[in-house]
């Protein structure tokens, strides 16, 4: 049986059916968590020579990934509401950046939590960080590129095309990035000296797994705001039950 | 030929018309009525292609005039509320680039030939911030004598013109109709052309 | 009628920019000076070492000019927007993409280049060798074109917004980083003896991509904002 998907591309038929998928997301999503932060702090042995303080790897590294996942999910919906002018693909877009940059900050301040004890110091400029921080910028230029434009429609165009020339442009930051922080030889200490533990690779993974469930569940919640705001003045919204 | 057909238009939140279907043929003039606000200079700015529709088509020779862009720009000359003059620029400088941005190698002489019939003899070489309002729009308009393009959309073209000016304008409209072109116009003034019967669009 | 190459078209663009330029000369001498103030204000905050002020200069020189041609960067397009001869230039029959590349080429011009010229003067006070203001020139004359082509993008989509200026820099310097480090890296490399063309070639090959894309990106950007 074929499904028609165009049919949930119209922000009517979305709205409905994301307001009965988020507490699926988000209900799995705080149970894996839970799990992943009871295997990560309780159940995996210490590290030889990192001691207590490499378990913030655990939050530090599916933050991370996701945080570079979701820009290039954010461009992707932008370069469809570009190209076909799809409403329900820029509204998604814009939902997505402000979970990314929080994932981009989160990012970072655990990376700076670990790099105390590790490094001696809170902020180091190693390539990896350097270039976080660099992602945060640019999700934050996304989202005030955004508010500052009053029409939805070119605020949704201007931004899609900033998203687009910002995904061009992350391979070439992050490679010159790398390469300045070789030339400039700073912290030496790298995540995988030796081969993860078993415990260890499944707090990792199933706290990566939260973590996505935790981004579409909230980008779900916040593009149902940005239908209802959007489309104000329509009829399917007035006779919403939560409307009325 | 132009052709508009069910053509849709917001602003915001706000929907300016809809439904809206006409065509306009070559030798024919249509002057846009309506209210402050009405959608009058938000009409002439989509057929130019500087607004996308919501809704409909516009369609040049039967082509959408989205796919000829540049082709269909090369028929067209816009004129909107805002003069495009510099005015660190002399009046001839400004008619010299302004052709040139449209394509157009355009001599001095006939340059100068075209700003004295609009009345701008002597005035040729001043930079035309020394220009009264009237004197710049009239440096705007001396393009549509230099142009070979067969759509002329004018957004208010008379503003700040004398009696003189305005019975000129309509001559050189009654000329371009003449050779088959075609105009397309708002206004607050009235505006006469000989011999000519002017169309006219009401926006509400 | 006659109609007009592209080629010029191109050099029709650049000439009337930079005539504009001319007769407005109070913006370019601002620019310049901003650059000049920026780089001579370093030492008075971090003191007079000479060995500390060798080793930071390719780095301040290179900062001030990526701010200098930001503050630049916000008149790009906006005189145009605010007169009407940029609605003119979207119905350009023949190429708007032309006509931008001719804009970033003035602004480059206007901008760009007298801070390159500028440098030599700048790179005695923080006592660079000869051959470290020289790779710093190559450098910048091949960067900061670079800066005023992604630049154009910025300019382009916050075109007519409140505090567009700021705006336009958020956007556009995390961009600019790469131009930066490779632009810096020469500098680096000739005063430890090393090779400086793969730092040059890079930053050579960025500059080939700006100018392939940036024109085109730039046009579109334009259309979006003037809808």
């Amino acid at each position: 049986m074929a499904i028609n998907w165009f049919k949930y591309s119209a922000p009517t038929t979305f709205y409905g059916l994301a307001g009965k998928l988020i507490p699926w997301f988000a209900i799995s999503s705080v149970i894996l968590c839970a799990i992943a932060l009871y295997i990560g702090f309780a159940v995996a042995p210490m590290d030889a020579t990192q001691g207590q303080f490499y378990r913030i790897i655990f939050i530090h590294v599916p933050t991370s990934i996701i945080s570079m996942f979701l820009y290039l999910v954010m461009a992707g919906y932008a370069a469809l509401g570009l190209i076909f002018n799809t409403r329900l693909s820029s509204m998604m877009a814009s939902a997505v950046a402000p979970t990314g940059a929080l994932f981009a900050f989160i990012s970072l301040w655990t990376g700076a939590l670990w790099g105390k004890p590790m490094w001696g110091a809170w902020w180091v400029w190693d390539a990896r960080l350097t270039s976080e921080l660099i992602l945060l910028f640019l999700y934050l230029g996304f989202i005030a590129l955004h508010a500052s434009i009053d029409d939805p429609r070119r605020a949704d165009r201007a931004a899609a095309l900033l998203a687009i020339v910002g995904s061009v442009n992350v391979p070439i930051i992050y490679f010159s990035v790398k390469w300045w922080n070789t030339l400039h030889q700073g912290s030496t200490i790298k995540y995988s000296g030796t081969s993860m533990h078993i415990a260890m690779q499944q707090a990792m993974f199933t706290m990566l797994v939260a973590c996505w469930l935790y981004a579409i569940a909230v980008t779900l919640m916040r593009v149902r705001s940005i239908i209802l705001e959007r489309e104000r003045h329509t009829k399917w919204i007035a006779q919403l039950a939560e409307v009325k | 030929m132009l052709e508009i057909s069910n053509l849709a238009c917001s602003r915001g939140d706000h929907r300016l018309f809809s439904g809206l279907s006409f065509s306009l043929y070559p030798g024919q003039i249509m002057q846009i009525q309506g209210a402050n606000g009405s959608g009058k200079t938000s009409l002439l700015r989509t057929l130019c292609g500087f607004i996308t529709p919501d809704e409909g088509k516009i369609a040049w020779c039967g082509e959408d005039v989205r796919t000829l862009a540049e082709d269909y720009y090369a028929q067209m000359m816009y004129l909107g509320h805002l003069n495009a003059i510099k005015d660190e620029l002399s009046a001839l400088e400004n008619l010299m680039i302004s052709a040139g941005m449209s394509g157009v190698q355009l001599s001095e002489s006939d340059a100068i030939l075209a700003l004295r019939r609009m009345g701008l003899k002597g005035r040729e070489r001043l930079p035309t911030k020394v220009l009264s309002q009237g004197q710049r729009r009239r440096v705007s308009l001396a393009r549509l004598l230099v142009s070979d393009a067969k759509l002329w959309i004018l957004d208010e073209p008379l503003a700040a013109l004398d009696v003189g000016a305005v019975a000129m304008i309509g001559d050189l409209i009654g000329e371009h109709l003449a050779q088959q072109g075609m105009v397309i116009f708002t206004t607050h003034q009235p505006l006469t052309v000989d011999g000519i019967e002017m169309r006219s669009l009401m926006l509400s | 009628m006659k109609k007009l190459s592209l080629f010029a078209l191109l050099v029709l663009v650049v000439r009337r920019d930079l005539v504009l330029a001319m007769r407005r000369r109070a913006d370019v001498l601002t620019t310049l000076f901003f650059f000049v103030m920026v780089v001579s204000l370093f030492p008075l905050g971090v003191g007079p070492e000479m060995d500390m002020l060798r080793k930071m200069a390719p780095g301040v020189l290179w900062v001030a000019a990526l701010l200098a041609s930001m503050l630049s960067l916000g008149r790009l397009f906006s005189a145009d927007y605010l007169d009407g001869t940029l609605e003119q230039m979207l119905l350009a029959p023949q190429s708007l993409s032309v006509l931008v590349l001719g804009k970033m080429a003035s602004h480059w011009m206007v901008s760009g280049l007298p801070l390159v010229l500028m440098t030599p003067v700048l790179g005695l006070q923080f006592d660079m060798t000869v051959e470290g203001i020289g790779v710093l020139m190559l450098g910048l004359l091949l960067g900061t074109p670079i800066l005023s082509m992604v630049g154009a993008i910025g300019a382009a989509l916050t075109l007519g917004l409140r505090g567009g200026g700021v705006l336009l820099s958020l956007l556009v310097l995390p961009l600019c980083i790469p131009v930066l480090i490779f632009g810096t890296g020469a500098v680096q490399a000739v005063t430890s003896g090393l090779n400086v063309s793969a730092h040059l070639s890079l930053m050579g090959a960025l500059l080939v991509l700006a100018l392939a894309f940036t024109p085109w990106v730039t046009a579109q950007a334009l259309r979006i904002s003037m809808e």
